[in-house]
C-alpha cells in the first residue's frame, strides 16, 4: 500500500517457516504483501506494515502463523479496557 | 430462489447515501441466503458477499450482465472487512449457508469466489473440509470482478493492492462526523449558552463554532490530508491541525475572552481534534492493533495532561 505507514517493529506477526508447507495462502489473503514464497516455504518481507487482520493466520492450513488480531481505533480499544476493568460493557467500532 | 437485478435504482442509491450519513445504518439490511443474478446455469460462478445492503448492492452492480449465484452471508447488517474482524463473515456462517441453500444442487463445480477483506474471518481449509467447496480469494474491490473472472481468474497486483485515496477516505467522513456530533453538539450547544449569558451572544457563538471545527477538523480534515500531515502518528497529525484551528481562533475569534482562557480553549480544542483523528485508525486499512495500542499509551495521558491544563487555566481565568 503505497504511501501508508505506521508504528514499526510493534507487529505481533510471527512465522515458524521451518513447519509451513508453502500451500500460499498467506499470500494470497493478505492485502499488504507481508509474505513471499521462496523455495516452497513463506517468509516475511515485510513486518511492518502488517495491520493485524489475521487474515493470514485464519487461513494457515498448519497452523503455523500467529498474530494478535482485533479491533484497532481508539474508542474500541478503550471499550475493551474499560470491560477489562468491568466499568463498562460494550462494543468497539465499525 | 429470488433473482436479482443488477442495476442499481435511485431508492438504492440513496439508501447508500444514507447509511453514509450513519442514517438508518443498523437496519440496512438485505436477508442471507442465494440470490440468483441474471440467469446463472449449473456452471456459473458462486460470489459470497455480507448482508449489509451496501455492501449487496456494490456486488450486484459491478456484475452487471453477468449470471451469476450470489450467497449472502448473515453479518448483521455489517460490511465485509468489520464482519470478518468480528467472525461473523466467518467460517461457520459461510459453511452454514453453503448447506441450508443447497449450493451443491445448484452448481456443478466447487469454488466459492470471496473478497479478499473476508479472509480474516474464514478459515478456506475448513470450508473445504466441511463443504467439499474451494474458496478463491478473488479480489479486494467488488468492482474487479468482473476483469477477474474475464481474464481467466487471475487476480493482479492491482486487484490484491489496497489503496486508501482522498475519495475513499473522504467517504468514510461523514459517519465519523455524526457518532461525533451526538456527543459533543449538545456540548457546542452548552457553550453558546454559557457564553451568551456570561459575556453576549457573539461569544456563545464563537465558543460554540470553535467546538464544531475542532470536531469537523478531527473527523474530516485530518483524515483528508492524511498523508500529507507529518509524522506517522494519528494524534500527532491531529493534534497540527487542531492547533490551527484552535490557534487561528484564538488570534482571530475569541472576542473579548482573556489570554488565560484563550490559551485553554486552545488547548481543550486541540485534544479534541486529535483524538478524533486517533479514532480515524479504526477506519484505515493500514493501521495494526498493536501500533494503536502503543500510539494509544502516549497519546491519552498527553491528551489528560491538556486537558487539566486547560481546566486550570479556565479557573485562573475565571477567578482573576
Amino acid at each position: 500500500m503505497h504511501g501508508f505507514r505506521y508504528l514499526e517493529n510493534v507487529a505481533t506477526l510471527e512465522l515458524d517457516a521451518p513447519n509451513c508447507i508453502g500451500c500460499g495462502r498467506c499470500v494470497e489473503v493478505c492485502p499488504h504483501g507481508v509474505f513471499t514464497l521462496n523455495d516452497a516455504k513463506a517468509r516475511i518481507v515485510d513486518r511492518d506494515v502488517c495491520m493485524e487482520c489475521g487474515a493470514c493466520a485464519r487461513n494457515c492450513p498448519v497452523g503455523v502463523i500467529s498474530v494478535d488480531a482485533g479491533v484497532g481505533c481508539a474508542s474500541g480499544l478503550i471499550a475493551e479496557w474499560l470491560q477489562e476493568k468491568n466499568w463498562r460493557r460494550s462494543s468497539g467500532c465499525c | 430462489m429470488p433473482r436479482i437485478a443488477t442495476r442499481l435504482r435511485f431508492a438504492d442509491r440513496l439508501g447508500s447515501w444514507k447509511a453514509r450519513w450513519a442514517i438508518g445504518r443498523d437496519t440496512y439490511i438485505v436477508p442471507p441466503g442465494l440470490y440468483a443474478l441474471g440467469s446463472p446455469d449449473e456452471d456459473a460462478p458462486v460470489i459470497v458477499t455480507a448482508n449489509y445492503k451496501m455492501s449487496y448492492d456494490i456486488v450486484r452492480a459491478a456484475l452487471d450482465g453477468r449470471d451469476a449465484w450470489l450467497l449472502v452471508l448473515e453479518t448483521y447488517g455489517i460490511n465485509v472487512w468489520c464482519a470478518a474482524g468480528k467472525g461473523t463473515f466467518g467460517t461457520d456462517e459461510l459453511i452454514r449457508r453453503v448447506k441450508q441453500s443447497g449450493l451443491e444442487r445448484v452448481v456443478t463445480h466447487r469454488t466459492l469466489l470471496l473478497p479478499i477483506l473476508g479472509a480474516p474471518g474464514v478459515a478456506a481449509h475448513e470450508v473445504a473440509k466441511a463443504t467439499g467447496f474451494r474458496v478463491t480469494y478473488a479480489a479486494i474491490r467488488a468492482t474487479d470482478l468482473l476483469a477477474y473472472l474475464d481474464r481467466g481468474r487471475v487476480t493482479t497486483p492491482a486487484m490484491h493492492s489496497l489503496t486508501f485515496s482522498l475519495w475513499e477516505r473522504l467517504i468514510l467522513t461523514p459517519v465519523e462526523l455524526v457518532q461525533a456530533l451526538k456527543i459533543l453538539l449538545p456540548v457546542a450547544l452548552v457553550l453558546l449558552l454559557v457564553g451568551w449569558l456570561s459575556a453576549g451572544l457573539s461569544l456563545g457563538v464563537s465558543l460554540a463554532v470553535a467546538l464544531l471545527g475542532a470536531v469537523v477538523c478531527g473527523t474530516v480534515i485530518a483524515p483528508a490530508l492524511l498523508p500529507w500531515l507529518p509524522g506517522v502518528r494519528f494524534a500527532v497529525k491531529g493534534t497540527i491541525v487542531g492547533l490551527l484551528w484552535s490557534g487561528g481562533w484564538a488570534l482571530w475569534g475569541a472576542g473579548s475572552l482573556g489570554p488565560a482562557a484563550r490559551l485553554g480553549a486552545v488547548l481543550a480544542l486541540t485534544v479534541v481534534t486529535a483524538y478524533y483523528a486517533l479514532n480515524f485508525t479504526g477506519s484505515t486499512p493500514f493501521t495494526s492493533r498493536s501500533g494503536v495500542r502503543k500510539e494509544m499509551t502516549s497519546a491519552l495521558p498527553a491528551m489528560a495532561s491538556a486537558l487539566a491544563a486547560a481546566v486550570l487555566l479556565w479557573g485562573w481565568a475565571a477567578l482573576s
